[in-house]
């Protein structure tokens, strides 16, 4: 698209439409940092994130995570510690540091997982349709109709040991950690594998993906090289949302005491422990929700303005829409 | 329509098969068998005493058999006793699910009541500081950890001010009962409401994009007839549609929610059967949750062709 003759150059910006020649990551670089909540909500995560990778630092400064110290229990916030000490007389910041950086590992790797499951299956569904694409998606309608959480603690209360993992590792500390992104990219993977196969589809028609396959292509590299290139912005879109998700199922789980298991301290499992004390210390429960509230929004606010640079039908810019009567012609949120 | 019907409804009765066997597969799995129990509560059983009552409650036999078993006595009417309250199941499930469809219930109609204004008025002016703050608030319902939410609702309401109970069902009676829905019912429609808001704006939005909506501006009919005459009717298809597909995670609200108020529903139910090791409890309860889910997607198919005559059923 270039400017339309007769045009000024302010008008064709205010349409979104430059004169300038600009690459594809440019515009939508451009695109993304027009939405301002987005950006900060990736400014924070990323922040977050070194927050998190520098715990280890806050635990030298202000005790380890796991340090229990009796003679400390529920202080109020001080220079020793920012913000205080747990019911066990655990920092309080430090604890959350770490607590990030089970979330965060645990979101983003589950929500990788039920990207990669989810492509694979729905570009099966999409490309061999059929029987297969029948199965496979009658098999995620059922999966997205159950009643998720119950069944999630059901998995989660499975011993390892009576599926013959050895005890060694079944009953070492970080399992839970494992077990939890495994559980969740076994429910996750049902969206990705919907906007893949829709998008499949769709690909699969086009002129450019039928000339490969008349000069030879094998199926592999169909599916490979011309079809996934081309669905992955709404990959991007539903991962980055999904990781919000996930961390608030993990939190859930820990909370119930079926996730990450003390003392592996997570924000879940944090408010367990300060639910016992809140009529005494209930800013305890405070600030681990509110870790978890701020990070779940970062992703889905990031999730949306990716979603709004990707989408083709967002090139009209805001501006130009609010000077637009109210509803003629808008982006699908 | 009738052949539509049948095979959706042998579809929904082949699902709850297939999860009945999983889930009584899983539940075996979980640490702890009936009998283990039995030995923790009685040191004098003798090995040949467990061995014996292995065979009793034919725990030494192949999974398929005895899931086989079961279904036979369940399909018969026989669903077993719950090991934690001592009475059959059905009598410990059939009231709590009527307490978990009033709480959610209560729920879902609140949700929906401040959703639909709410979504209608964002989709009208997009990209407004109305649809901005709409959109932020729905962002922050999504957001929020139910649990905390719960946890937030008792220090302000019940430990700050003591205005109402931090748990519980009441005394019985109207007033009490009410008095203790407000807290769950409150942190469930929180939960719920940002998720129904977004619906509610892209369908609305979708609707006021069609061709006979700006007809109807054309012709010269006002903003509010264009909006509630004819576009609300077309976007309440895809509404209805998707909260009903939604069923199934209000109820994973509500399990989470009953937990936290002491609330006696199948939520609750299913979560204390888990940690109990009461298996014939959390087998029951997960499947009639099961069941309610499946039935609320079937009602979602139907509602769509009754609200759309454009959909024939094949």
């Amino acid at each position: 698209m270039s400017a339309q003759p007769g045009e000024s150059a302010l008008a064709a910006a205010a349409r979104g439409v430059s004169g300038e020649a600009v690459s594809f990551s440019r515009l939508l670089a451009r695109r993304f940092l027009r939405n301002r909540l987005a950006v900060a909500a990736g400014i924070f995560l990323v922040l977050l994130a070194l927050a998190a990778l520098a715990a280890p630092l806050a635990a030298a400064l202000f005790g380890a995570p796991s340090q229990i110290d009796l003679l400390a229990i529920g202080q109020p916030p001080s220079l020793a510690h920012p913000l205080g000490t747990d019911e066990l007389g655990r920092d309080l910041l430090v604890r959350l540091l770490y607590g990030g950086r089970v979330s965060l590992a645990v979101g983003l790797m589950a929500a990788l997982c039920a990207a990669v499951i989810g492509t694979s299956l729905g570009l099966l569904a999409g490309y061999f349709g059929g029987r297969l694409d029948s199965l496979l998606m009658r098999f995620a309608d059922s999966v997205i109709a159950l009643p998720l959480l119950p069944l999630l603690i059901v998995l989660a209360a499975v011993d390892l040991g009576e599926l013959g993992i050895p005890a060694s590792i079944a009953q070492s500390e970080d399992v839970s950690l494992y077990r939890i992104v495994f559980l969740i990219a076994l429910v996750g993977w049902t969206t990705v594998a919907r906007l893949v196969r829709g998008a499949t589809l769709s690909l699969k028609q086009r002129e450019y993906v039928r000339a490969a396959e008349a000069l030879g292509a094998s199926h592999l590299r169909l599916m490979a090289v011309h079809i996934l290139p081309n669905a992955v912005s709404p990959i991007i879109v539903a991962t980055t949302l999904s990781v919000g998700n996930i961390i608030l199922l993990e939190s859930v789980l820990s909370f119930l005491g079926l996730g990450i298991q003390p003392p592996i301290p997570s924000w879940g499992n944090m408010l367990t422990g300060a639910q016992e004390v809140i009529w005494s210390n209930p800013m305890l429960a405070v600030w681990p929700g509110l870790f978890i509230f701020l990070t779940v929004i970062g992703f889905n606010l990031l999730g949306d303005g990716l979603q709004d640079a990707l989408d083709p039908r967002s090139t009209i810019s805001r501006r130009a829409l609010r000077t637009r009567a109210a509803g003629k012609s808008v982006t699908p949120s | 329509m009738g052949r539509y019907l049948l095979r959706r409804a042998s579809e929904s009765l082949l699902v709850l098969f297939i999860m009945s066997f999983v889930i009584y597969g899983l539940l075996g799995l979980m640490p702890g068998d009936p009998v283990e129990m039995m030995v923790q509560a009685n040191p004098n059983l003798t090995a040949g005493d467990i061995q014996q009552l292995r065979e009793i409650h034919g725990i030494d036999r192949p999974i398929l058999e005895r899931y086989l078993a079961w279904l036979g006595s369940a399909l018969s009417g026989d669903l077993g006793y719950s090991r934690l309250f001592a009475v059959p199941v059905e009598e410990v499930l059939l009231p709590r699910l009527g307490n978990t469809l009033l709480l959610m219930g209560a729920a879902f109609v609140l949700a929906f009541a401040i959703a639909l204004p709410a979504g209608i008025a964002a989709a009208r002016r997009p990209w407004s500081a109305v649809d901005g703050l709409v959109n932020l608030t729905a962002f922050a319902g999504i957001s929020v950890p139910p649990f905390w939410l719960a946890i937030l609702l008792i220090i302000l309401f019940s430990v700050s001010l003591g205005w109402l109970p931090a748990g519980g069902m009441g005394q019985g009676g109207l007033g009490s009962t009410l008095l203790y829905m407000v807290l769950p019912v409150a942190t469930l429609c929180l939960a719920a409401v940002g998720s129904h808001i977004r619906f509610v704006r892209a369908a609305m939005m979708e609707a006021l994009r069609q061709d006979h909506i700006r007809t109807a501006r054309a012709k010269g009919l006002s903003e509010r007839q264009v909006v509630y005459g004819h576009a609300l009717g077309n976007a309440m298809i895809p509404i209805v549609t998707i909260l009903a597909l939604d069923f199934g995670t209000l109820f994973s609200g509500a399990l989470i929610t009953e937990t936290m108020f002491g609330w006696l529903g199948m939520g609750k139910t299913i979560y204390d059967a888990i940690m109990g090791n009461d298996y014939n409890l959390a087998l029951v309860g997960l499947l009639l949750a099961t069941i309610v889910v499946l039935l609320a997607n079937l009602l979602a198919d139907l509602a769509y062709g009754w609200l759309d005559p454009r959909v024939s059923y094949r």
